[in-house]
């Protein structure tokens, strides 16, 4: 459904007229920039290269960065969330869990250790919002990661829910190693290329760097203000 | 609250800022470690000034062609099943949200720090219709419960307040019972937040930046309120200045990471939102019903004419960080919600000569300013734009020069401080020096020239000045 418009021509016709525009034109105007300093930053390193500077980044933003393969990537995971004092554990509805070997860890053993599993659901609709809220964990998958600021990129949709990422009091991301990349500059670029293949842009996109905080007391940091506490990535080892 | 705060002429409140002994320490204090932050966000990242031309060159892109790009936007959010409103007043915008709040019988908002709903007054407008409205940023949460103490700070809104007083207030007003220690007030006010973001009927949020090809914006925190504010309430309203859109995701990027190196000195901040339209069909969270506001309030006027290059504005407070004068007076001194430089600039222009003519007097025109900012914003040459206009309209200053040096505290009592500027004084001065004096300066170097000579501006980098300011330069 088409969202309404209001008052715009003669809001745009000031505008133009302070501009000395006759009118709006019908082309896009050319951006033809004389810098480009995005590209002269982490360009020519290899994944590797991007899987250290990550490590040194997560160390700034009070986040654990654990390696991973599919062979331990369950323990890996089990152990984290024992860490954080088990569930409840709220997870997005994603076949890669699956793919991953997850779900002996998530479906079988977890629920039998009494650690409650939620995986959304939006045929339960606000019933998931419920469940992020009383999580103590919840679970993500990373579908773009930059290096340089120690940022995971999620992408909300039907199966993903924006909430599982903020409402827990921990975050634990999943980190392909083929989703990392230098910076932000790639990640707009990847967003805006598929936007203009014609696939539409996911509702909410989040990079999240690292636990929330606020320095906003004395500039004290306090980490863990309205999202989650503490933070964990796992990068798995998938090329 | 408008844009104006604070009651008083412009010397008492300058009175006030510096005999508030807590808040100057703390402005201070502030400005040495966001001001260090900040330097070396950027230094890190060796092409500083590549990226500054880059973000100068977008925002002027866009100011160019801000008629094309809102167009764009508009399209692009309606398509996306979200409303659009266009308002030319505060008035208006206040209007139509009212409409909104009315029709959605709501009776509570959260909202996420926006200067630009403090712009226009919105909490008054609200609770007139019978809301609760709750800030959910830290910082002016606490302000909140102050009884609206006003911001001081456009990225740390309480900044003038220290944690004992903090805790008083959540005391007296909130039943607090713990220590004054950061981590237990802001667990404490985590928790208090939490029932209101899950039963508010309508999120509010400011935008940093809305992309034109995708009708997106992007909203930009640490604390991660904005995402609750957005994923919770069924209705969310996002309130916007006309000016702060880019075309694409790529440009977003480019302002997104000088926002946050310059503001806060980190590469990203914890939460960078990017929200396209309310919730599609079967999500679970998200509004189901989305409105953008765009409001002109006084820029449109901007637009065209000499002080254009304001519009470039990112809200980073990089100039604030940097200046002596707020560093001497701090926040509230300048009478409006923005303060510092950025605030001595834009005030006069969005509020008129009448009630903030001092604010353009309020600066050493040392320059530093001109020099941190990210999208390379001539402010010092702007605020002397400001006086000549002054002068040419009244025919003399509102406030002589002298007076305003003393008003500013910056009498013979601390000629450190003018020597601090005057070490990175822009090269306009150099008429007025004879030999390595200045013998009569413009503005209000003048007063001090009246008193004595002094040491002409060496052409020292306000970096090398910022990294040497400890070795006695403290005032
Ligand atoms: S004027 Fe420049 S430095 Fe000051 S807040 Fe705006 S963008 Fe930042």
């Amino acid at each position: 459904m088409k969202g309404t418009i209001q008052n715009r021509e003669k809001f745009l016709n000031q505008i133009s007229a302070r501009l000395g525009h006759n009118d709006i034109s019908n082309s896009i105007p050319q951006r033809s920039w004389k810098y480009h300093p995005q590209d002269e930053v982490l360009t020519d390193t290899s994944p590797d290269q991007l899987v250290e500077v990550l490590k040194t980044q997560c160390l700034k933003i009070h986040t654990s960065l654990l390696s991973a393969n599919l062979d331990n990537l369950a323990a890996t995971l089990d152990k984290i969330v024992t860490d954080y004092g088990g569930g409840p554990v709220v997870t997005w509805k994603d076949q890669r869990f699956s793919e991953w070997g997850l779900d002996r860890l998530m479906k079988d053993a977890w629920p039998k250790e009494n650690i409650e599993v939620h995986e959304w659901d939006y045929t339960q609709g606000a019933e998931n919002i419920r469940y992020a809220e009383k999580a103590n964990i919840g679970i993500t998958i990373s579908e773009i990661t930059l290096a340089e600021s120690g940022t995971v990129v999620l992408l909300s949709d039907k199966d993903k829910g924006r909430t599982v990422s903020f409402l827990p009091a921990c975050f634990i991301a999943l980190i392909p190693k083929s989703s990392i990349v230098p910076r932000i500059t790639q990640a707009a670029r990847i967003i805006r290329q598929k936007h203009l293949d014609g696939h539409r842009v996911a509702s909410c996109i989040n990079f999240i760097t690292g636990p929330s905080n606020s320095a906003d007391i004395e500039l004290d940091l306090v980490v863990g203000v309205h999202g989650p506490v503490k933070a964990t990535y796992i990068i798995i080892d998938d090329i | 609250m408008t844009m104006k705060i604070g009651t008083g002429d412009f010397k008492e409140r300058v009175d006030q800022g510096i005999h508030d002994s807590f808040m100057r320490g703390a402005v201070a204090g502030a400005q040495e470690r966001m001001g260090t932050r900040r330097n070396d966000a950027a230094e890190e990242l060796g092409n500083w000034e590549d990226w500054r031309s880059h973000g100068e060159e977008i925002r002027q892109h866009v100011l160019e062609h801000l008629d094309y790009y809102l167009q764009q936007l508009s399209e692009n959010i309606a398509s996306r099943g979200g409303h659009v409103f266009f308002a030319q007043t505060g008035e208006e915008a206040n209007q139509y949200i009212q409409d909104v709040v009315k029709r959605k019988n709501a009776k509570k908002v959260v909202k996420a720090k926006s200067m630009v709903t403090e712009e226009i007054a919105l909490n008054d407008c609200l609770k007139q219709a019978g809301c609760e409205v709750i800030e959910t940023d830290l910082g002016e949460y606490i302000l909140q419960v102050d009884d609206h103490d006003p911001p001081s700070h456009i990225v740390v809104p309480a900044l003038h307040k220290n944690k004992e007083q903090i805790r008083d207030v959540f005391a007296e007003r909130l039943g607090y019972q713990k220590t004054s220690k950061p981590e237990e007030l802001a667990g404490h006010a985590r928790l208090k937040l939490r029932e209101e973001f899950l039963s508010a009927d309508i999120g509010i949020t400011g935008c940093n930046f809305a992309v034109a090809e995708t009708g997106s914006f992007s909203l930009v925190t640490n604390e991660g309120n904005a995402d609750l504010v957005t994923a919770l309430p069924k209705t969310q309203i996002t309130v916007m200045g006309m000016e702060r859109l880019v075309p694409t995701f790529e440009e977003l990027e480019v302002l997104v990471s000088l926002l946050t190196r310059s503001a806060v000195g980190q590469k990203l901040t914890s939460y960078i939102t990017v929200l396209t339209g309310p919730r599609e069909e079967f999500d679970v969270d998200g509004p189901e019903e989305f409105h953008l506001v765009i409001v002109d309030n006084g820029r449109s006027q901007i637009l065209g004419g000499e002080f254009q290059s304001i519009l470039q504005c990112i809200r980073c407070a990089a100039c604030i960080n940097t200046c002596p004068v707020y560093r001497h007076v701090g926040g509230h001194s300048y009478g409006s919600i923005y303060s510092g430089p950025i605030g001595a600039v834009l005030s006069p222009l969005l509020g008129g000569y009448e009630d903030y003519k001092e604010l353009p007097y309020a600066s050493t025109l040392c320059g530093a300013c001109t020099d941190v900012c990210p999208v390379k914003i001539p402010l010092h040459q702007l605020l002397h734009k400001h006086r000549q206009n002054i002068v040419e309209n009244t025919g003399q200053a509102p406030i002589s020069e002298k007076l305003a040096m003393k008003a500013f505290g910056l009498g013979a009592a601390s000629p450190s401080l003018y020597k601090l500027g005057s070490k990175i004084a822009p090269a306009a001065m150099n008429p007025f020096t004879q030999g390595d004096k200045i013998k009569k300066g413009p503005g209000p170097l003048k007063a001090w020239t009246e008193i004595r000579d002094f040491p002409a501006p060496n052409k020292e980098r306000f970096r090398d000045w910022y990294k040497n300011r400890d070795k006695g330069g403290n005032q």
